[in-house]
């Protein structure tokens, strides 16, 4: 906390301050900054700029922002305490609803362009396939998440809401490994990943018993 | 005639010095035999076959011979071939070896040939173009990642220049290493493999006529990002067994250490056969997809050895390949 009472006092958090502070009065522009990745994939489609395995293109990049917006989601609730910025709130629910929409397309991508919804196919590799059933355990395990985003689920779970929402930790976790485990040999990308999600994971252990 | 060469130093040596030139015309005659010329000639018969001696090409290669491979086969496009490439050398994704590697230096080149063969030493890679005869292929290419192109490779049987080395009986294999040099692959600067990078071959299926060196494609010298200037095609394995910018040749009498192997054995076998009913823990191999198939398009179902069973089938008769993947 005295960290945190620092940080604010030097001229530059100040300005990230100020930024985080004027986030929430630019939230139509920032939804739509959340569908500029879904459009350059569409429109790199149609324009044939995928290169020469489009569908592997596509399946990967949607993947990738799953678990950014994961990774963006997780980091809201400590921006906001940290900048005591309490605004940010109102992006959580959007940002988890992107991973959630990300995940889908990623998921129905691998269904519809890699599988062509051959069902007897599709059990057979989530069940051969580690790595597959780990991503195939994400997606179910976020599923009664994005059913229960709505206010009125919020309030019906009451207590049970938050310890519910918590899977997002596990979802989290098992998304990276997923990625892991679906690399060949460079390990670059996800060990940046693991260092942001083991950051955002760590703080919050570091919240709890402080 | 010929000279015995094993030589520590570093000067090249001209590969014609140490030919026999009666080896030289039995596999002419050889090739003639297999009848497959008759068939293999595009334009013009027999007199095809005499403009192709020796020393005439040019890095052009527009006197290769085309071949009857692969004849019939939807040629992948060469943008396509040519921009999504595994060459970790420069770079992990497929689209850093064709953007990391235009400055890549490939002339002159020599060939190092060590171990178990009386022609050993350095060589030249011109010298080795001069003696060989350059041909045309189609092959189809599959990719362990289940993605497959279809090329028309340039370059020569892998077996008519292992011959020249003369491999001794102890040679049962033959190994391949990739050039290191972090300076100008700069993929290597990073330890994301065990470089350089290593790959062999039994000597029966080394000596198949499959086996293929390839020095270009598409007419046109190997572009870098393809494994410039010499590489080794195997079309009935999967890709990373044809292992690219060829530095090192070595006979050997056990089994070579091959990199992709050593990084995981339970995926990646010694001899790593196309094969759609040895199922890989992470990509299914019942099916590829081409390089330039849109959305729409279906997966093409993947066949036994690539669909060489007819040429290599014989190689691994009494073999389990569940076993020996």
């Amino acid at each position: 906390m005295d960290v945190a009472l620092k940080q604010q006092n030097t001229p530059r958090f100040k300005g990230l301050k100020t930024l985080l502070e004027k986030l929430p009065t630019l939230k139509p522009a920032i939804f739509l900054l959340c569908l500029y990745p879904l459009m350059s994939i569409v429109y790199g489609a149609f324009t044939d700029q995928l290169g020469p395995n489009p569908v592997e293109a596509m399946i990967r990049s949607l993947g990738d922002w799953g678990i950014y917006f994961l990774l963006i989601g997780l980091s809201v609730t400590p921006l906001r305490q940290i900048f005591k910025t309490p605004g940010l709130i109102q992006f959580r629910r959007m940002l988890g609803l992107f991973a959630f929409f990300y995940v889908s397309l990623h998921f129905l991508s691998y269904i519809w362009f890699d599988q062509f919804f051959a069902v007897e196919e599709i059990v057979k590799d989530i069940i051969k396939r580690p790595f597959i059933a780990i991503g195939f355990i994400c997606y179910l395990l976020l599923l009664p998440l994005a059913i229960t985003s709505t206010n009125k689920m919020m309030r019906r779970l009451k207590k049970n809401w938050s310890r519910l929402h918590k899977l997002v930790y596990p979802i989290s976790m098992l998304a990276l490994l997923h990625y892991f485990m679906m690399t060949r040999a460079d390990y670059l990308v996800p060990v940046i990943l693991l260092v942001i999600l083991s950051l955002l994971l760590g703080y919050r252990v570091y919240k709890k018993y402080q | 005639m010929s000279i015995i060469i094993k030589t520590a130093d570093k000067s090249a040596i001209r590969l014609s010095e140490i030919t026999a030139e009666s080896d030289y015309l039995d596999r002419r005659n050889f090739i003639k035999q297999t009848g497959l010329f008759a068939t293999a000639l595009w334009a013009g018969g027999s007199s095809r076959l005499a403009s192709a001696s020796a020393a005439d090409y040019g890095r052009d290669f527009n006197h290769r011979i085309k071949t009857a491979y692969g004849q019939g086969e939807e040629l992948t496009s060469y943008k396509d071939a040519t921009t999504y490439n595994n060459f970790y050398e420069f770079g992990t994704s497929k689209k850093d070896p064709v953007e990391n590697a235009q400055q890549f230096v490939t002339d002159p080149w020599s060939i190092t040939v060590e171990g178990e063969a009386n022609k050993t030493g350095t060589f030249h890679l011109e010298d080795i173009l001069k003696q060989a005869q350059i041909e045309e292929r189609i092959y189809r290419f599959r990719c362990v990642e289940a993605w497959s192109m279809v090329v028309p490779w340039v370059g020569f049987s892998l077996a008519d220049m292992l011959k020249r080395f003369e491999p001794t009986s102890n040679a049962k294999y033959v190994s391949f290493e990739t050039l290191y040099d972090p300076q100008r692959m700069p993929g290597q600067k990073r330890r994301v493999l065990d470089w350089p990078y290593k790959d062999g071959l039994r000597m029966d299926e080394a000596m198949n006529p499959l086996s293929f060196m390839a020095v270009g494609l598409y007419g046109r010298d190997m572009p870098n990002q393809n494994g410039a200037p010499i590489r080794l095609v195997v079309p009935w394995k999967y890709g990373f067994k044809s292992i690219k910018s060829i530095v090192k040749i070595s006979f050997t009498e056990h089994e070579p250490p091959c990199t992709w192997n050593r990084v995981s054995p339970r995926e990646y076998g010694f001899y790593s056969n196309v094969n759609p009913d040895v199922d890989h823990p992470r990509w299914s191999q019942k099916s590829e997809r081409k390089l330039g198939a849109n959305f729409w398009d279906p997966k093409t179902d993947t066949q036994l050895f690539n669909g060489y069973a007819e040429q290599v089938a014989h190689l691994y008769k009494d073999m389990d390949l569940q076993k020996y993947f």
